[in-house]
């Protein structure tokens, strides 16, 4: 006998949509025919949407910035937009959705990383560091500095990304050259086209040989 | 120099913080989250559209579409067709006239919740037979009308047809996409039945116009945040259907609504440069005088809007020749309005005119630049204007001294590096100096603080810092103490960012109000007991204390007038605007690209090595910005000439590249060697402070010295751009 063939996205959707589907529609038709009164009750008050939120989500405990958080996110939610949604960090920035920008570049566990592309549920105890956690109060971490004095930006959006990738090019020992420098800085994009003027700033840093 | 003339960034700090909040960073109480679902087909009717199963997913809120939408009072009374300032007006009936064209609006209580919804959206449609190819559209082509689209004669018309020499050759530039890093973006919502819109706008006060105009309201009732902009280079000149949506969805769901594009939106819900065919005819006497010059363009526009640019007009007087012709016209094809794009027309026109500029020095074997200085135009034969300066000359010997144009041989392919063909090239540009209307709040605190009030917006320029540096200079108040207010409606009107005309403008607005505020500081003074009978004109202002001229020990600080007085502050509002002197003369910035590329003949492949970009933009307020700007021109002109091209499937009328992985932008990695020079000397016309403008000349011109450089290196003139190594590489190969 063939094995039989089963249309896996369709399942899915299907499955998606009947729960909802039943849900809404017991609440508002079979429900008010059927069944008990604590299903209408349910209905009124929402409990479907709280118990899909409950169903929906997945605890995660994170460090941000030194802070630890412990959280329900949903799966599909990104690193990027807990970041900015979630935790208010809107310094990370959201230039593409796709990991072509830089825009997002942060630091887990001391490495630069897209967080448009990174799931957030897979950072269980990440510590991140994003352009929030750079400065101690009005006290500037030196790749920032180096960026305001060299004017490595204009209209300021793809620069939390710059400087995050910036401090990674130099720790990672790619900064050797202005060459160099280039081609590992090549996945941040600045449309503004400062990029002459950010690596005389990753350069000065790396000179200046300040700790990192 | 001054001592502001090279300060850092105002806004460096909140920018390399992270803390500078851009449009949908704002923290709003219950905010909702939307995306717009964009049409499958170029044209046609929706048949129907399928929202039951995105209403039933978790966390909607409101799904939006022709259907159900509550219409804005302002969509009857507007016109059909207009010439920009009414955008497509989203929702309005089932018509689909675009690709990508917004046929629904999803709002959510989380931003996952909002996207899963929308992919539950099907439409069916009635298709129609589409446009999108504009030499397809060519037949249909018209003139916009107008006067800045009006046929241009001067002399003989097409008197370069009997010239000595003669060049004809057509030119094409493909559809090019702003693409600023932060996408389009908006938080919306209403209270007490007023819109408040945070949004990614370059013109504050032509947004609460145009937002007005939908809605049937007063543009006073609408307010507007658009403080930092994530980039924009034009994008942001148009009010668009986003906009609109988001305000429609928060309306009737009577929450805040977070609305930004995705990437792919960028390509085609936003405008764009459009795809521009152009015609040149030169000619010249064989010593090198030009005696005619006819330029034709044909542009894009969509079915429901005209969008017109100065594409030709850069011909009428960029050079000395008695007969010159220009016809501009515009053609209609299913897609998105296009939006003036930096260096917008006259970057269009730059590639064609000095393209075909190059190729005729070239057929007279001639230099280039020699071949420019001949036919230098010493007043403005369109207007028949004295220029008000004009400093285009040492830009050009700027320029040859710094990219060593001296080793430049003008037989094609005749310098080696190792392995790379050796090419230079060079592209003038220029740009009108506009200065609009524009009033500037101008307050001495108590604390010793200057307060600047604008509501123009700096979209990266350095406005903030430009403002910052007038004031200061002016008042003597430190630059630390200078506190800029901008970048939202309720302050004094300031005009859009666009046409390189925001310093001119609110530079000198600032200027204007700081001076007429020192004088009421002065005057303040005269009735202090300290200046008992000392007139007004022997009293001075510096370091935020009123002094005698005289007596200098006779000194009091703002702080004890204002104290003194009673007073909080000390304030003067003045419009300012250009004057009846400058209307004598023709006011243009100059600027002056060099390149020098590398040329793989095996591969093709391209390198710009170095770049040298010169101009003359009148005084410069801040060498810094000014630079930044300056550079960032080149790269964007780097982009046009060598990358940047939306592809189109013709089939179906949709975008084939449209993310950052297959439009390609210029990274760092192409970016080798750059230069810039600034003739830095006053106009004396312009404006108080003697500037031009720089933001879109620093582009204009580039394209064109890229393609000039690659011809001198290859041979192989590409009049197609973006000049990519598959248009290259055969000819190479053949003549190696």
């Amino acid at each position: 006998m063939a094995p039989k063939k089963t249309n896996i996205k369709k399942v899915i959707e299907d499955d998606t949509n009947s729960r909802r589907d039943f849900i809404k529609k017991s609440g508002l038709f079979t429900a008010l025919a059927f069944a008990p009164p604590s299903l209408v009750m349910a209905s009124e008050k929402k409990w479907d949407e709280k118990i899909a939120e409950y169903l929906e989500t997945v605890p995660l405990s994170i460090e941000v910035n030194g802070t630890k958080h412990n959280l329900n996110v949903e799966p599909r939610t990104t690193l990027l937009d807990l970041l900015r949604e979630n935790l208010q960090l809107t310094g990370t920035k959201k230039g593409c959705d796709h990991g072509q920008c830089g825009a997002c570049t942060v630091h887990v566990n001391g490495t630069r990383i897209l967080s448009c592309l990174t799931l957030a549920s897979m950072q269980q105890n990440a510590q991140v560091t994003t352009i929030e956690g750079l400065s101690k109060g009005k006290k500037l971490h030196p790749m920032q500095e180096a960026f305001i004095k060299n004017d490595g930006f204009q209209c300021g959006y793809c620069t939390p990304g710059q400087i995050m990738s910036g401090i990674a090019c130099i720790k990672e020992g790619h900064a050797n050259s202005r060459e160099e420098i280039r081609e590992y800085m090549s996945g941040n994009i600045c449309r503004c086209g400062a990029y002459h003027n950010i690596v005389d700033a990753i350069t000065e840093v790396k000179e200046g040989g300040k700790p990192l | 120099m001054s001592k502001t003339s090279n300060i850092n960034r105002v806004d460096g700090f909140a920018k390399v913080t992270g803390s500078a909040t851009y449009s949908a960073e704002y923290k709003t109480a219950g905010v909702t989250y939307a995306c717009l679902v964009g049409s499958t087909i170029a044209k046609g009717r929706i048949k129907s559209i399928d929202t039951k199963k995105a209403e039933w997913a978790p966390g909607v809120l409101a799904v939006i579409t022709h259907l159900n939408v509550e219409k804005p009072a302002g969509y009857e009374q507007a016109k059909q067709r207009n010439n920009l300032g009414q955008p497509l007006q989203i929702f309005k009936d089932d018509s689909v006239r675009y690709y990508d064209q917004p046929i629904a609006l999803v709002i959510a209580d989380t931003f996952e919740r909002m996207q899963y919804a929308a992919s539950l959206i099907k439409a069916e449609y009635l298709k129609e037979e589409h446009t999108t190819q504009l030499e397809k559209a060519k037949d249909k082509s018209r003139n916009p009308g107008g006067d800045r689209a009006k046929d241009y004669n001067r002399g003989t018309e097409d008197a370069y047809k009997t010239a000595e020499v003669v060049l004809e050759a057509e030119y094409t530039i493909p559809t090019e996409v702003h693409n600023p890093m932060e996408l389009a973006n908006i938080i919306a919502k209403w209270e007490n039945n007023k819109p408040i819109l945070y949004t990614k706008s370059q013109g504050v006060e032509g947004t609460r116009k145009s937002v007005g105009n939908v809605f049937g309201i007063p543009p006073e009732d609408v307010e507007v945040h658009s403080e930092y902009l994530g980039g924009a280079f034009g994008m942001g000149l148009h009010t668009w259907p986003y906009e609109i949506a988001a305000l429609i969805g928060s309306k009737k769901i009577g929450k805040p609504v977070k609305l930004v594009l995705h990437r792919e939106q960028m390509f085609t819900n936003v405008g764009f440069r459009p795809y521009t065919i152009q015609k040149m005819g030169l000619g010249a006497t064989k010593d090198g005088k030009l005696t005619g010059l006819s330029h034709e363009a044909l542009a894009m526009t969509s079915n429901y809007e005209d969008f017109t640019e100065a594409t030709v007009n850069m011909s009428r007087f960029m050079y000395d020749c008695a007969n010159v012709s220009t016809k501009y016209r515009i053609a209609e094809l299913d897609t998105c309005t296009p939006i003036w794009m930096r260096g917008p027309g006259e970057a269009t026109g730059s590639f064609a005119l000095e393209s075909a500029i190059d190729e005729l020095a070239h057929k007279l074997n001639m230099d280039p630049i020699e071949f420019r200085k001949r036919n230098h135009a010493e007043k403005d034969l369109e207007q028949n204007k004295p220029w008000s300066s004009k400093y285009l000359l040492d830009c050009y010997e700027a320029g040859m001294e710094r990219i060593g144009w001296k080793d430049r041989k003008n037989k094609p392919g005749s310098v080696r590096e190792g392995e790379w063909l050796v090419g230079y090239g060079m592209g003038t540009g220029t740009f009108g100096s506009y200065r609009n209307p524009t009033t500037v709040k101008a307050k001495f605190l108590a604390d010793g603080n200057l307060v600047l009030q604008c509501s123009v917006n700096d979209m990266g320029p350095g406005t903030a810092t430009m403002m910052t540096a007038i004031g200061a200079e002016i008042t003597g108040i430190p630059t630390e103490n200078v506190v800029i207010e901008m970048g939202r409606s309720g302050l004094p009107k300031g005009p859009t960012q666009g046409g390189s005309a925001t310093t001119s403008s609110v530079g000198s607005a600032v200027h204007d109000a700081c001076n007429l505020l020192v004088s009421k500081a002065l005057g303040l003074a005269t009735e202090n007991p300290t200046f008992k009978n000392i007139p007004i004109t022997d009293l001075t202002f510096a370091n935020g204390s009123v002094s005698s001229k005289k007596e200098a020990s006779k000194s009091v600080s703002l702080t004890t007038l204002l104290s003194a007085n009673k007073l909080e502050e000390l304030a003067v509002e003045n419009e300012s605007k250009g004057s009846e002197e400058a209307k004598k003369y023709s006011i243009y910035s100059f600027s002056v690209h060099f390149v020098k590329v590398l040329v793989n003949p095996n591969l093709g492949k391209i390198r710009i090595a170095h770049v040298v970009s010169c101009a003359d933009i009148g005084t410069v307020i801040n060498h810094k910005t000014s630079a930044g700007q300056m550079y960032g021109g080149a790269v964007g002109g780097i982009g046009m000439g060598l990358m940047e091209a939306l592809e189109i499937d013709h089939r179906f009328g949709r975008p084939i590249n449209n993310n950052f992985a297959d439009y390609h932008v210029p990274v760092n990695a192409d970016i080798e060697k750059q230069e810039v020079f600034f003739v830095n000397k006053k106009d004396p016309v312009s404006n108080p402070m003697g500037t031009k403008g720089l933001g879109e000349t620093a582009l204009v011109g580039m394209a064109p010295a890229i393609a000039n450089a690659v011809f001198n290196a290859t041979g192989k003139r590409v009049r197609d751009l973006p000049i990519t190594l598959d248009k290259i590489l055969e000819p190479i190969v053949a003549t190696s």
